[in-house]
């Protein structure tokens, strides 16, 4: 079995995000890179999978140079193969257009992403890549089987949980709770040292969308502090709750 | 946890220190720091609080390569380098001195004697199984009459008949000693200092726990007692290193790993402050905001970045064969020293808080008053420091 894993860089939740001087991206100065922590189950999935049925993982991140950390992660969690789409693109289609036309051909069985992208949370580069490579999808799937040439899902849904069966090939988009993902081991940190990232260039169809804009939200206004009896109090804060912040 | 619930912090980097470390060595700190975040700090007060070692850590910090991990890949380990070594015990410490002794002594006082000093059979049963955590080891040097002085030991070990020794003596203050599968025993013999395999369980060899310690809580500290022990020389004796240069040879990787690691628990103070003084409010400003604060900031980080650099530097030496003990020795003091300030320092800016479990500053304060003093106290590498450029040794 083949499975590709699709990986996005993404700042550290961490870091304090501030708006480049052109209004419309992220400023990387003191920005610190992390691989988007969906991602990191999609990963986890697709190593356990190369553990119980010997597949062969391959991961593939559309980025810069930088992006290549992310990748030699990957390598040292016990991914075998690693490609860089060395691209600028960030609409969400012209990056699933570039995953795809990447892709197709190449044998995956299973492509594994994460539900999302942490910070930008379009929830799209997944699904997409299902449709424009035409196969089956399951996403912000929390329990994965595999048969044989065949997929079994879990989702979970208001008050319940859906199970969707159907064949390979798939994408399956990963949620928090599918796995526990593993720390990588100084033995795999030095293994991934002997393995290659091959570059690809990874020019994107120009997408559909263009952002125009980020603003920080407005600072938040001074608190207030209620005074009185704790009974006079409770009533402030009932009326401020009802009449102010109109929450019920 | 690694994933989406990883609070996932950085450390202080002033000057672009990890601009100069290679891939690896990147990579080795943030999965040792993942691991500290994700497995170390949610339990290790209530262990500090309750005198107990985090044993369940033993076997996963195996699994990840934690022990012995710049020895060579044939026998288990994963060959780094020493600057990827000092990196990991950084973030150990960060985590706990206890966790960060338990790895030093491992990898440095047990693995590291059997590889360099051992027969191919010592080498071939114990480290790949050491390397795993499957076998703990302690090293026992110290004596209650004998610390800064090990060369005058008392515990003698005598040859008797049918390729076999005799070993009478007490050791004291020995990390791991009551949880070790096998200890490191320096003796004299009637050829100089030698060291002994003494495995758990051998008739008359006993290790019990010292208790009372207000100094690495979190860390299992024991007596080794020796009567008439007797040992097959085959499996136990260390073969290829006679005379006190074998356990100081032992004490110089120990020592070179704490140097990285002490910067580890005074960088969790110092974040720790700096983070409490920006958000505490006293007068109607942030303390962060007054001079006498900000002083003890700057004095913070400036030791905590000189620190780096001077270790950065000592491993590269390290990896070039070019390093000697006498440096090793600065770095221990230097950074040790710093580190204890660093945390006394911090510790004041909580103020009261600064006392409580709540916050990781007192329990790291307390543990580095250990590391003071073991793997040579303080002054005694100031003596060595001081003979290294007089030529005079002042000490003896
Ligand atoms: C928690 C803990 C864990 C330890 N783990 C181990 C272990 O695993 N294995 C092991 O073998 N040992 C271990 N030790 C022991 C440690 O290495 C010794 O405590 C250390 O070497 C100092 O010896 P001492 O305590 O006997 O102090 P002493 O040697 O009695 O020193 C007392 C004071 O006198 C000073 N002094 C001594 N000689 C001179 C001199 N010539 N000139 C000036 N000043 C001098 C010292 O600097 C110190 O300030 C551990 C200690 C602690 C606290
Ligand atoms: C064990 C214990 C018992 C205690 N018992 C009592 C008790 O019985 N009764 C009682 O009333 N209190 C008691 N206290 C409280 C104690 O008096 C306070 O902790 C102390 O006044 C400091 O206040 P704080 O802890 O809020 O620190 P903070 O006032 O928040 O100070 C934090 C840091 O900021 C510094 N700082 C504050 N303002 C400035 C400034 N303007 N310029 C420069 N630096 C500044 C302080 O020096 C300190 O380093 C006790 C505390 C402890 C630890």
């Amino acid at each position: 079995m083949k499975i590709l894993v699709a990986l996005k860089q993404v700042p550290d939740t961490e870091t304090r995000i501030k708006v480049a001087a052109d209004g419309k991206s992220i400023d990387p100065a003191d920005v610190k890179w992390i691989t988007s922590p969906y991602d990191e189950y999609a990963l986890e999935e697709a190593i356990r999978l190369k553990e119980s049925k010997a597949a062969e993982v391959t991961v593939v991140s559309l980025g810069s140079d930088s992006a290549k950390d992310v990748l030699r992660n990957a390598l040292a969690l016990g991914a075998d193969n690693a490609v860089l789409l060395k691209s600028e693109a960030s609409d969400p289609l012209a990056i699933a257009s570039a995953l795809a036309a990447w892709a197709k051909g190449k044998g995956f069985d299973l492509i594994l992403a994460g539900n999302k992208g942490i910070g930008g949370d379009n929830a799209s580069v997944g699904p997409m890549i299902a449709e424009l490579l035409d196969i089956a999808q399951a996403n912000v799937v929390v329990k994965l089987e595999i048969g044989d040439g065949t997929f079994r899902a879990e989702r979970e849904i208001e008050g319940g949980t859906e199970v969707i069966e159907g064949k390979l090939p798939a994408v399956i988009t990963a949620q928090k709770g599918l796995n526990e993902p593993r720390y990588a081991s100084l033995k795999g940190i030095m293994g991934a040292k002997k393995k290659t990232i091959e570059e690809v260039d990874g020019a994107a169809p120009s997408g559909s969308t263009s952002v125009v804009g980020m603003v920080m939200p407005p600072a938040r206004p001074e608190g207030r502090k209620l005074d009185g009896e704790p009974a006079q109090q409770a009533a402030a804060l009932l009326s401020a709750l009802k009449d102010e912040a109109k929450i019920f | 946890m690694a994933g989406a619930y990883a609070t996932f912090t950085h450390m202080t980097d002033y000057m672009g220190f990890q601009g100069l470390l290679t891939d690896e060595e990147r990579m080795v700190r943030e999965t040792a720091r993942d691991f500290v975040n994700g497995e170390v700090l949610p339990i290790i007060e209530k262990h500090a609080q309750d005198q107990t070692f985090p044993k369940h850590l033993i076997s996963k910090m195996g699994e990840l390569g934690f022990y012995g991990p710049s020895l060579p890949e044939e026998y288990g380990c994963a060959g780094l380098s020493s600057v990827a070594y000092g990196l990991l015990m950084y973030e150990l410490e960060r985590g706990d001195s206890g966790l960060r002794s338990f790895a030093s002594v491992q990898g440095s006082l047990v693995m590291w004697p059997i590889y360099a000093y051992g027969s191919e059979a010592q080498k071939q049963y114990w480290l790949p199984k050491m390397a795993k955590g499957e076998k703990i080891g302690c090293f026992g040097l110290t004596e209650p009459d004998f610390g800064s002085n090990p060369g005058g030991m008392l515990t003698k070990a005598v040859r008797e008949p049918g390729g076999k020794w005799r070993i009478n003596g007490t050791k004291m203050w020995i990390t791991n000693g009551s949880i070790a599968d096998v200890a490191v025993v320096w003796a004299q013999t009637e050829d100089g200092i030698r060291g002994f395999l003494v495995e758990k369980g051998t008739p008359g060899f006993n290790a019990p726990e010292m208790k009372g310690k207000w100094s690495l809580r979190a860390s299992t500290t024991s007596e080794l007692v020796l009567e008439d022990v007797i040992v097959e020389e085959e499996k136990s004796l260390l073969p290829h290193v006679k005379g006190l240069k074998g356990p100081l040879g032992c004490l110089t990787q120990a020592r070179f790993g704490i140097a990285w690691g002490a910067l580890g628990a005074a960088d969790a103070c110092y974040q720790c402050a700096l983070d409490y003084a920006q958000h505490r409010i006293q007068f109607d400003r942030p303390i962060a905001s007054f001079q006498l604060q900000q002083e003890k900031f700057a004095w913070m980080v400036t030791e905590l970045t000189k620190g780096q650099f001077l270790v950065l530097q000592l491993g590269r030496l390290k990896d070039a064969k070019k390093y000697t003990p006498a440096q090793v020795s600065m770095a221990k003091m230097n950074n040790v020293n710093a580190a204890l300030e660093i945390c006394r320092k911090a510790r004041t800016i909580l103020g009261a808080n600064g006392i409580l479990d709540e916050y990781p500053i007192m329990r790291h304060m307390a543990n580095l008053e250990s590391v003071y003093t073991y793997e040579g106290t303080h002054d005694m590498h100031m003596l060595v420091i001081g003979q290294e450029v007089t030529g005079i040794p002042a000490y003896r």
